[in-house]
């Protein structure tokens, strides 16, 4: 057990740093999904927009400054689309979910493709910036610094978004909306401006996860859909608007898809996708869901 | 999208017994009549296009024909029965490979492997669907996502049978032993597919107008009220979604013998995601609106596609947008508009009913 623990440290370590990303990426869907039954596909396409930010401003050289100044920039962006896709899927929310999955999606073709146009089909690598970019020795093995903070991050991250989700009244309203949005409305809170908080807040996570995903992942076209996916299936093992869920689904994929690609290689996916489908005959509303099955 | 008002729920619904009823409207009845004229001169039209068409559009067409097909078949899951899936495109894949292997280890001879193809489609929704029917919203968006993305990876993996990420070329259709004449390939492809997609989309006409069918629009509309009604929604469901997957693989089997490259992308969630685009423009339920939604989306992808420097998904992606906004029924939305000022004369016979409507 020893020996094989210490053979796949480095595969057990990446698991938690792919884990930590998903979290943050999925954290923002799960809320959003769970409490406004917006099913936003655009959410990958906003981790694209994150990834080419840093790209853009860590080309020239990876700086503090310009690291810093791509999350400031992710964080804008993020709270101007979040606030833009509560105002366009607000006519649409006696429609079927169907439909409003369906402008999503069509806003991440946009987006995707207007991404493609200015930055072409090419794969690009991001710097870590200085004094991350090296690597450090964990248990006999060399691994990427940036890795490691990269968890760091994700943890600090979880304890915060629980804090403000079980601690305060913001997370209360949230909580309330995602149990019983008519009763939350009853109570005289306008609906569409949580809603819209809360999708500037999961926006910006997008956003940010593509910044601090480039230095590990680069970017390229089509990591919008391999990204959305793997947040679709976290939200979704995890269950509908649960942190606890977003979080311990997003380490279990992080690590079922390291190790899967390290062990199986050619049986990677199905195991990812197995998993979906054992959690969701097993337990329909996901490990940590509500008990009401969304309809 | 909407889930009411589609014109072949006006049929008044039948109380107590699990006959739906038999006998429409006399009214109804001469419509018919004048309503078969539309699509009896479609099908005429189609029929001639070979000898006034050049090559390009009717191959453009053919193609049309074939996604079309498709988007019939989801339509039948979508529109009739409420099953919002993304990830059909699966048995549209599974139908694919099985025509491109039955052609090349058996026999290219139509129409034995768009049948194979059909029937594997089939199997392959009787497999996934017992899982993916049990679930509800956007569980069932989730699942069928899944069976479409294990699908299209293992068309990836399974490289001995598949040929993997190069995909697998398909000796072309032929009738008997004989090749297709080069002269007239085209023309002779293009109907080998208008045949298949006539016979399919009648057939999955008379499913939807047929008691089952109105019972899978019972089952969309009010579940509970079906259950209540001593239905048993699961095992409709199911059905459908079963046959919904045979047509998809017959679909997936005329493109491989089309197009004559199956590669794991005619599996993919792209596939899925244009097909609900064309549902959305075309409008759901109605069966017709799809192909004209299917139409539009394969022209602007295949045909203007490379003037816009193969950024046709862009187009798409607008298209799509102001699709949902201002079509919620789609195409057929915009006819059903045409026709309600009948309709609504018709209602007022039976008092009350408008208020109810």
């Amino acid at each position: 057990m020893a020996d094989w623990f210490d053979a796949n440290l480095v595969s057990i370590l990446n698991g938690f740093a792919i884990g930590s990303l998903l979290f943050i990426l999925a954290v923002g869907l799960s809320i959003v999904f769970g409490m406004m039954d917006v099913l936003n596909l655009a959410h990958g396409a906003l981790y694209l927009v994150g990834a080419y930010l840093a790209y853009s401003l860590l080309d020239g050289g990876a700086t503090w400054g310009a690291f810093l100044g791509a999350l400031g920039l992710a964080v804008a962006f993020g709270l101007v689309a979040g606030g833009t896709l509560s105002v366009m899927t607000e006519p649409l929310a006696k429609r079927p979910i169907l439909d409003q999955a369906l402008l999503t999606l069509g806003i991440s073709l946009i987006v995707a493709e207007v991404l493609s146009i200015i930055y072409g089909n090419d794969v690009y690598r991001i710097g870590a910036p200085p004094g991350l970019d090296g690597s450090v020795s964990v248990a006999g093995n060399t691994y990427p610094l940036y890795r490691l903070v990269l968890i760091g991050i994700g943890l600090v991250l979880a304890v915060v978004v629980w804090l403000v989700m079980e601690r305060t009244s913001i997370g209360a309203l949230v909580r309330a909306a995602v149990a019983d949005r008519e009763m939350v409305s009853a109570m005289g809170i306008d609906n569409r401006k949580v809603k819209i908080g809360v999708l500037a807040f999961g926006s910006v996570l997008a956003t940010v996860a593509g910044v601090l995903g480039g230095p590990v992942y680069g970017v390229r076209p089509g990591l919008d859909e391999t990204v959305l996916l793997l947040a679709l299936i976290v939200v979704v093992i995890g269950g509908l608007g649960s942190i606890k869920g977003a979080l311990i689904g997003a380490m279990v994929i992080g690590q079922v898809d390291s190790l899967g690609r390290a062990l199986l290689p050619e049986l990677a996916s199905f195991i990812l996708f197995g998993a979906l489908a054992l959690v969701l005959v097993l337990r329909p509303q996901g490990l940590f869901g509500p008990k009401k099955v969304a309809a | 999208m909407s889930a009411t008002a589609h014109p072949t729920t006006d049929v008044p619904p039948s109380t107590g017994s699990t006959a739906v009823p038999a006998s429409p409207p006399s009214s109804s009845r001469r419509r018919g009549l004048l309503g078969a004229l539309p699509p009896a001169v479609v099908l005429v039209v189609l029929a001639f296009v070979p000898f006034f068409l050049a090559e390009d559009p009717t191959n453009i067409l053919t193609r049309i024909l074939v996604f079309g097909l498709f988007a019939v078949s989801l339509d039948l899951l979508v529109g009739i029965t409420g099953l919002p899936s993304l990830g059909h495109a699966a048995y549209f894949g599974v139908g694919a490979y099985t025509a491109a292997l039955v052609a090349d280890h058996w026999t290219p001879s139509a129409p034995t492997p768009v049948l194979m193809a059909a029937a594997a489609g089939a199997v392959a929704a009787v497999l996934t669907g017992w899982l993916a029917v049990r679930s509800h919203g956007v569980f069932f968006l989730m699942l069928t996502l899944a069976i479409g993305e294990i699908t299209s990876q293992l068309a990836l993996q399974l490289d001995d049978v598949t040929g993997g990420s190069n995909g697998m070329s398909v000796p072309s259709v032929r009738f008997g032993s004989e090749p297709f004449d080069a002269d007239f390939r085209i023309a002779y492809t293009y109907w080998y597919v208008l045949v298949v997609f006539v016979i399919a989309f009648a057939a999955m006409w008379l499913i939807a107008r047929s008691p089952f069918g109105l019972a899978l629009r019972g089952i969309r509309d009010n579940e509970g009220r079906m259950r209540s009604l001593g239905y048993t929604p699961f095992r409709y469901k199911y059905v459908a979604y079963v046959l919904a997957g045979g047509f998809a693989g017959l679909a997936g089997g005329l493109f491989a013998q089309v197009n004559r490259l199956v590669s794991p992308v005619d599996a993919g969630f792209a596939l899925s995601a244009i097909t609900l685009l064309a549902l959305v423009l075309g409008g759901a339920g109605t069966l017709w609106g799809p192909v004209l939604g299917m139409a539009v989306v394969v022209i602007v992808r295949d045909y203007y596609g490379p003037d816009l420097n193969g950024h046709g998904p862009l187009v798409l992606g607008i298209v799509f947008v102001i699709a949902v906004y201002v079509l919620p029924r789609g195409f057929a939305g915009i006819a059903g508009l045409l026709r309600t000022p009948r309709r609504r004369r018709d209602r007022s016979i039976v008092p009350g009913e408008e208020r109810a409507a």
